[in-house]
């Protein structure tokens, strides 16, 4: 056993999240997600002036794991509180996490305005196509065909809608600085997507307005796929349906160099 | 400061300002529109925050984030706006955190209309949102009285880390009369312990949730949550007596009820009949104690509401059947005029009154009748 040292140290709990285990399912990419935002805080020194807002779903717990202060939203309403601190203290850095029920169904109101009155906050989005708390029902985002527990027969876009592609449709505001979609499905859409989160919360340390980073996500349980496979099924079924790419990079926000 | 003419709506405005209010969350609804309309100007040009929200389920959500960051904060609305609040009052009492809201009461249920109401006495006092919890409920009858309960308000909010709502019917929002403002508080953010203002590398992390997964944790909260309510029950209730040293038989009305039963009580004590008048301030917690008190000592009550009775519940409770209690209400935004409320005075002065009629039965009867 080679004891650990500074020198040969490869992987470590950053110092943005509490020594907490997570609730998640094994396999779930909500971990990866959340260690990129606690990587990026603790890159920007940003850990003790960050208040986190978290949504209802499966990462209502999120608060547990991060060393910043911490907010728990009624369902959808992330945005909302986001804003009534961040106006109260402007100086803080402010993000809602919100899974694809929370920000694009019931919360569908409160996350178009915050992004319109171009709140100077960050938000991480996370599509997993389905409702992962409650037990896997259809989401917003489910795509067309997609079993779940209330559309157990494959959703059917005549009777129960098209997804919602948030990314796109929020970069038609103005008050939005930036607004990207990745991916966590493998190691190099990782490293892009904490790229991505590190710009986000840039745009905001700079008030350079909205920042939102959606990322295609995981859910082995309520897929009913093993954790290979639900990596597999993002990059090859959600990617296509929710195309990555960056939909607003403001001007300000272009000239960031990370 | 001299007294100036104040409509109420703004009136209530200027004195959230002057009592520190640091940010301001709403939404248009008639009949309290003015107060968001006077504070888009006031707030910023005092360097404040002001949000015109999407809704009113933006609104008060942002006041629970702006209560959370720890400052004093408001939103007003009005009936229908105040329904769509109720999950946000819900969470904000869950979570323990002090706010106060408006509400400019107005005819309902559903879209109803604009005109002066009580109607939403039972949601403001006994629920409304989800949960066990109750709010602290102040019920001004005059401009000034607005004024002053608002002034109030935040100081009872933050002390017992509640919501604290006020509620008045469209008339005291849209009426003139004098008043007198307070002066201007210095603005001086509380440095509270429990704010989740951001770490600023001097402390522990803090969460503010109203989850308690664990049913005894949750309720342990219920149990805190109960503890407060009686200390307030016992501390902070408010009401105001008129001519009831000799009183025979006694109104109890509320906001402007209370305040044309008054006049109906002046007049009625012209013409030689012992009357007086209590009228909650604090609808919550309820005068019961200062009902207790009268029942020893008078024939009977009369509860005047703009409404079908809905405090009238909580007087009834208070007496216990002990004495005859009689009810005179008008609902739909009809304000009651003082000759109604007169003719009721003159009616129970001239009948025998029994514990065994339901007052809200007998009212119906009458009213068919008028009809």
């Amino acid at each position: 056993m080679v004891a650990t040292n500074a020198n040969n140290l490869v992987y470590e709990r950053p110092e943005g999240f509490t020594d907490t285990p997570t609730h998640y399912c094994p396999g779930c990419t909500h971990g990866v997600a959340h260690r990129l935002i606690a990587e990026v805080l603790e890159e920007m020194d940003l850990i003790d002036r960050t208040i986190g807002v978290a949504p209802v779903g499966c990462s209502v717990f999120a608060y547990n794991y991060f060393d910043t202060d911490f907010v728990e939203a009624p369902h959808g309403r992330a945005p909302a509180m986001a804003t009534g601190i961040k106006r109260v203290l402007p100086d803080r850095i402010v993000f809602t996490y919100q899974g694809d029920g929370d920000l694009a169904s019931i919360g569908m109101g409160e996350i178009v305005h915050a992004a319109a009155r171009g709140e100077n906050l960050t938000v991480i989005f996370i599509n997993n196509a389905n409702y992962g708390m409650t037990g896997g029902q259809m989401a917003p985002t489910t795509l067309p065909g997609m079993k779940t527990t209330s559309s157990p027969n494959g959703r059917d876009v005549e009777t129960q809608g098209f997804p919602i592609r948030m990314a796109e449709m929020l970069s038609t505001l103005d008050g939005v600085g930036y607004c990207v979609r990745r991916s966590l499905h493998d190691p190099k859409n990782i490293r892009l997507a904490k790229k991505a989160i590190r710009t986000a919360f840039e745009t905001q340390a700079r008030g350079l307005g909205f920042s939102m980073v959606e990322l295609l996500s995981t859910c082995p349980t309520n897929w009913g796929m093993t954790p290979v496979d639900s990596l597999k099924f993002v990059e090859q079924h959600m990617v296509p349906a929710f195309p990555l790419g960056d939909y607003k990079v403001a001007a300000g926000v272009a000239q960031i160099k990370i | 400061m001299p007294r100036e003419l104040w409509k109420g709506n703004e009136a209530i405005a200027e004195a959230s300002v002057r009592a520190g209010l640091d940010a301001y969350f709403g939404y248009p609804i008639t009949p309290q529109t003015e107060i968001l309309e006077y504070l888009s100007k006031r707030m910023p040009e005092l360097g404040r925050a002001f949000v015109q929200a999407e809704s009113e389920l933006g609104a008060i959500n942002m006041v629970y984030g702006a209560a959370c960051a720890g400052v004093r904060v408001m939103s007003t609305s009005s009936s229908p706006g105040v329904s769509l609040m109720m999950e946000g009052l819900s969470y904000i009492q869950g979570t323990e955190v002090p706010a106060v809201l408006v509400n400019v009461m107005r005819g309902g249920p559903g879209l109803g209309n604009i005109a002066p109401s009580q109607a939403d006495y039972n949601q403001a006092v006994h629920g409304g949102g989800h949960g066990d919890y109750h709010n602290i409920v102040l019920a001004p009858a005059s401009v000034q009285e607005a004024i002053d309960l608002t002034v109030m308000s935040f100081d009872l909010a933050e002390k017992y880390r509640t919501i604290c709502m006020v509620i008045l019917d469209g008339s005291v929002g849209q009426m003139m009369e004098p008043a007198k403002m307070p002066e201007m508080r210095p603005m001086q953010r509380a440095n509270w312990d429990w704010a989740t203002d951001g770490r600023m590398g001097k402390r522990p992390r803090r969460i503010l949730s109203s989850i308690y997964l664990d049913p005894i944790e949750e309720e342990k909260l219920n149990l805190r949550l109960l503890s407060r309510w009686k200390t307030i029950q016992r501390d902070e209730v408010r009401y105001k007596e008129y001519f009831l040293d000799d009183a025979e038989f006694v109104i109890v009305g509320f906001g402007t009820a209370g305040r044309v039963a008054l006049s109906a009580v002046r007049q009625a004590r012209a013409k030689g009949i012992k009357v007086g008048l209590l009228r909650p301030i604090t609808v919550s917690p309820f005068p019961f104690e200062a009902i207790e008190q009268l029942v020893g000592r008078v024939s009977g009550f009369l509860v005047t509401e703009m409404n079908s009775g809905q405090m009238l519940e909580d007087v009834r409770l208070a007496v216990k059947g002990r004495v005859p209690v009689e009810f005179y209400g008008r609902m739909g935004g009809v304000v009651p005029f003082t000759e109604e409320i007169l003719h009721e005075i003159e009616r129970i002065a001239s009948s025998k009154l029994s514990v065994d009629v339901d007052p809200r039965e007998a009212w119906l009867e009458r009213m068919a009748q008028a009809v």
